[in-house]
């Protein structure tokens, strides 16, 4: 490892200092609830590869303006410097004074990809172009965004979410390259986002056992159809399929649901125990299964899980509920 | 090639836009580079804006290659070798156009864009005239807003947005690159030697050259280009006093006068410079030649830097004018040249070819027995020229294998190379040595400026004699035919009916036309004078001025001035990017008590209203509770109660005070 380590200062000594750089700079990025202003000197700026050659041509031209005593040539070279300087400047400004915000996270399942939705403000009168937003040696391509002036843009950063849980938003970087790509400015930041991630779903084929008091205790109605039983006030999370759109015009600020009496009656119970087999993650997966599958054949179902119970129920915002147990369930 | 990704794919907009740059980057090369490849660069950019319209695939590499070497060869055809400023510059054009041929991303916008910058440079080497400083403007916006356009990923910004960017950009750099061109020290080039055919224009040289064969100068009087331009400092000398000394030839092979070896020596001739001198500047313009004309004999100890009087005194330079030079001499319009002359100088202007001229020998041999002493011989021949019907004329009849003969006694009609060719051939078959010295005569005044413009129009033909005791003495054998030429210039001389070229014309009707083309070469002097005459001794002038004398001050002064201007150009922006002032004085102050709040780590959040942020912040923190309801009240009934009242104002200005972290 000692040895690897002194290789890699031999031979490459710029990258070296660089990556320590980076991580003493990573190490102090404050984890702030946002929203993070940008000032001066939260704005880092270097040439960028094309800028040194930018800066390497002009000295080509510079020697050879010398060389033919060619004053138009000169001309072009100090035009070509200045621009290069001005660049520096424009760069730099682009980024500054831009106003970092946490935006809205859905949660994921894991083994999904996690969008961390971040809004770029900018209070000036004139626009601004070309951020680029990107973890530290991310390998994928950056999102990219223009700032319309005293407005704001969404960035959308992904990363994966691999473990079930809360996954915590790491330092990112907003970046620049605009306007020339001679140089680039960047700034880091560290907005406090959280995102919440589902255990990942198992393999679908499994049925839920039956446990007592769930399906087939009760003699069902003879055709096995839904019955329509009532009317109820509609609740966030309620499918769209199960409005009664008849009566929205009458009341369109309340609009009523149906209910079925074959769902109601029918309750599954999901639970922890019934799978003694797997383990807790095995047991995780197979629960957040049976919830999606529940869910979509528009059963009711409640959850059990050692410590906690959910009574049965459906909708979106049960669902979620189910989830989220699941997702930050410790054994 | 790696494959483009995605994000670095180029929009089609942004490659039909880098295709127009680099056409106008080309354009100006159009007249020096071979035809074919003006085709085929035509062609290759046609080809590349249609596949990226039609979605054609790209060339493979193989016939990129092969194209590339085709390339090399047609070269080579045209200019046979491939190396050198002319082949350089027509390698490297026709690889600007390849690159666009396979060229997919970004990155391969970024290595176009050298190259063109690269290509513009290249053709300052051919010209800098004034609108070149146009054009390099037009082309440094263009590729700058090219660059904006390449850093936007996505859609292609709308093409004025990227060209006002662009333009906003170089703008700012103009005055910068100012800087740099006036306070950047100057060296005295070049570096490493130039290629053999630098300053452009393949071999063709303009103005003097080293050889005289009849017809050489009437040829040049139809070029209007510019010779030098002379201010006088003090005294003017008549037109009549005005010679300019160029090449000398003392050599004469039947048909053509011609520098000998032994006129190109660097040891100068003994000289006696008598007083009354004359202090004056030349604007030289490049001429491809070593020689630097000056009235007369410059004073050698006042001599432009790399330059020495060769053996004949001629004022020369270590090596050929190809860019404007600046000069100030003093000359002496009276003098004793080689009052002793050397038998080996005495032999070789005595010369004559063999078997040439038999009529012009026997003419001279009879002078010489009737006249006797030098002097004499020089005015009967002169009276000869006067007395007979020898006529002065651009279009002179064609001569024969004895030119002088043909000359003397038969067309006797010609231009100022004749008459000073056959009348050095009698001095010398008389034993009187004797040469022809070419260069300018006169110069015209510019109706602004205080100062005389000679052209290549100027361009004379005169012999020089040697004395026994009076050293070579100035024998203008055209002025004894056409005394105008010498008094007046040459479009006096000469009659309408010779087809002088039209700026030569001074009858009626042209008078504004003089007038522009006065103002014209006004302005084309300055330019010289200013732009492309500042080298590293006007620099020096230039900066003594404000007492910067060496290139520690000029550093000095460089870095202050360009770090100030940097500075405010930095500051500009900054304040472009500021947060924008809210009009309302209510909104500027909430913000101002928000961040008073934020210090304490109390932030509004985006979906919290005035009010209850206000009652949040009470319950979470009693201490900011009654500071921060007023703040809050103050606030609502400015915004949305009661409208502007400078009470309220100032209400509120102080309840945002209260609020301390």
């Amino acid at each position: 490892m000692r040895v690897w380590l002194i290789f890699k200062i031999l031979l490459h000594p710029i990258r070296w200092v660089q990556e320590r750089i980076d991580t003493w700079v990573l190490a102090r990025v404050k984890r702030q609830p946002g929203p993070i202003g940008v000032p001066r000197n939260r704005v880092y700026i270097v040439p960028t590869r094309f800028g040194y050659f930018f800066a390497f041509m002009a000295l080509i031209m510079l020697l050879g303006s010398m060389n033919y005593s060619n004053s138009m040539g000169f001309v072009l070279t100090f035009l070509l410097a200045s621009l290069g300087l001005v660049c520096m400047h424009h760069t730099h400004g682009n980024l500054v004074n831009v106003q970092l915000r946490a935006g809205k996270t859905q949660p994921v399942f894991a083994g999904e990809i996690a969008h961390f939705e971040i809004l770029v403000d900018n209070p000036a009168a004139s626009e601004r172009y070309s951020f680029a937003l990107s973890w530290p040696k991310a390998t994928q391509p950056p999102v990219t965004a223009d700032v319309p002036p005293q407005g704001s843009a969404a960035m959308r950063i992904a990363t994966p979410a691999e473990r079930r849980g809360w996954l915590r938003s790491r330092v990112f970087s907003l970046s620049t390259d605009f306007p020339l790509g001679l140089f680039h400015a960047w700034t880091w930041a560290d907005l406090d986002m959280v995102c919440l991630v589902y255990p990942r779903p198992a393999a679908a084929g499994r049925q839920p056992p039956p446990v007592a008091g769930a399906i087939g205790q009760r003699p069902s109605n003879a055709s096995g159809q839904d019955e329509f039983a009532g009317l109820r006030n509609y609740h966030r999370g309620d499918s769209m399929k199960s409005v009664h759109w008849k009566s929205l015009p009458k009341s369109p600020s309340m609009p009523m649901v149906k209910q079925f009496t074959e769902l109601l009656d029918q309750e599954l119970w999901l639970d922890w125990n019934s799978i003694p087999e797997l383990d807790t993650e095995g047991r995780l997966s197979q629960l957040t299964r049976w919830v999606l599958d529940a869910e979509g054949q528009r059963h009711a179902y409640g959850l059990r899980l050692p410590g906690l119970v959910i009574p049965p129920n459906r909708g979106e915002i049960h669902q979620h509920e189910c989830l989220r147990a699941l997702a930050l369930f410790q054994y | 090639m790696k494959s483009a990704s995605a994000a670095d794919y180029l929009h089609q907009t942004s490659l039909l836009r880098l295709l127009a740059v680099l056409a106008l980057v080309l354009s100006a090369h159009v007249p020096t580079l071979p035809s074919w490849e003006v085709i085929l660069l035509g062609a290759g950019l046609g080809w590349r804006a249609l596949a990226s319209l039609r979605q054609w695939p790209l060339p493979r590499p193989w016939l990129r290659s092969v194209i590339v070497l085709l390339v090399f060869a047609g070269v080579f055809a045209s200019y046979g070798r491939i190396n050198g400023q002319q082949p350089g510059t027509a390698l490297l054009v026709a690889m600007a156009v390849m690159k666009v041929l396979e060229m997919r991303s970004r990155r391969d916008v970024m290595v176009t864009v050298f190259l063109m910058y690269f290509i513009l440079l290249t053709h300052f080497l051919h010209s800098q005239e004034m609108w070149t400083a146009i054009y390099l403007l037009v082309c440094a916006v263009t590729i700058t807003a090219l660059l904006v356009d390449v850093n936007h990923p996505g859609q292609a910004l709308p093409l004025r947005r990227s060209v006002e960017i662009g333009g906003r950009m170089v703008a700012l750099s103009v005055p910068l690159a100012l800087v740099f061109f006036v306070l950047f020290p100057r060296i005295p080039g070049p570096l490493w030697g130039l290629p053999v055919d630098a300053g452009g224009g393949g071999a063709s040289r303009s103005g003097m050259s080293s050889e005289m064969a009849p017809g050489d100068i009437s040829e040049m009087i139809l070029s209007e280009r510019t010779a030098f331009r002379v201010s006088f400092l003090d005294t003017v000398p008549p037109p009549r006093q005005r010679y300019w000394r160029g090449p000398v030839l003392d050599q004469f092979d039947g048909r053509a006068w011609k520098g000998s070896a032994m006129s190109q020596g660097i040891r100068k001739p003994e000289a006696r410079l008598e007083s009354s001198a004359i202090s004056y500047q030349v604007i030289m313009e490049p001429h491809r030649g070593p020689w630097l004309f000056a009235l007369d004999l410059p004073d050698p100890g006042l001599l432009p830097p790399k330059t020495f009087i060769a053996s004949e005194y001629q004022m020369m330079r270590g090596g050929n004018v190809n860019e404007t030079l600046l000069y100030k001499l003093r000359s002496h319009t009276r003098y004793v040249l080689q009052a002793e002359l050397p038998p080996m100088v005495r032999r070789v202007n005595l010369g004559l070819p063999k078997g040439f001229n038999p009529q012009a020998a026997e003419l001279a041999r009879q002078l010489r027995e009737q006249h006797g002493e030098p002097e004499a011989i020089v005015q009967a021949v002169l009276q000869k020229f006067r007395k007979e019907k020898f006529v002065y004329t651009l279009r002179p009849p064609r001569l024969g294998r004895d030119s002088v003969d043909d000359f003397l006694f038969r067309t006797q009609r010609g231009f100022c190379e004749h008459y000073s060719s056959s009348f050095t051939y009698l001095m010398r078959a008389a034993g009187i040595p004797a040469r022809v010295v070419t260069g300018y005569q006169g110069g015209e005044q510019n109706l602004l400026g205080d100062y005389y413009t000679v052209r290549d129009a100027d361009a004379h033909a005169w012999s020089e004699v040697w004395y026994e005791g009076r050293g070579w003495v100035r024998i203008d054998p055209t002025s004894a035919v056409a005394p105008n030429r010498i008094e007046r210039g040459i479009s006096e001389a000469l009659g309408a009916d010779e087809g002088l070229p039209d700026f030569l014309d001074r009858s009626g009707g042209a008078s504004l036309r003089i007038r522009l083309q006065a103002q014209w070469d006004w302005l084309d002097s300055q330019w010289n004078r200013w732009v492309l005459g500042y080298g590293p001794e006007l620099q020096q002038e230039f900066l003594q001025r404000f007492g910067i004398r060496d290139w520690s001050g000029m550093i000095l002064a460089l870095t202050v001035i360009a770090t100030t201007l940097l500075s405010v150009i930095g500051l500009l922006l900054l304040r472009q990017f500021a947060p924008a002032r809210n009009e309302d004085l209510a909104v500027r102050l909430w913000h101002r008590a928000q961040r008073r709040l934020l210090k304490a780590g109390i932030a509004q959040r985006p979906t919290e209203g005035v009010r209850d942020f206000a009652e949040r912040v009470s319950l979470e923190h009693p201490e900011f509770a009654s500071t921060v309801q007023r703040a809050a009240d103050a606030y609502l009934k400015l915004r949305y109660l009661e409208g502007e009242s400078p009470a309220l104002q100032a209400e509120l200005t102080q309840a945002v005070k209260a609020i301390r972290a």
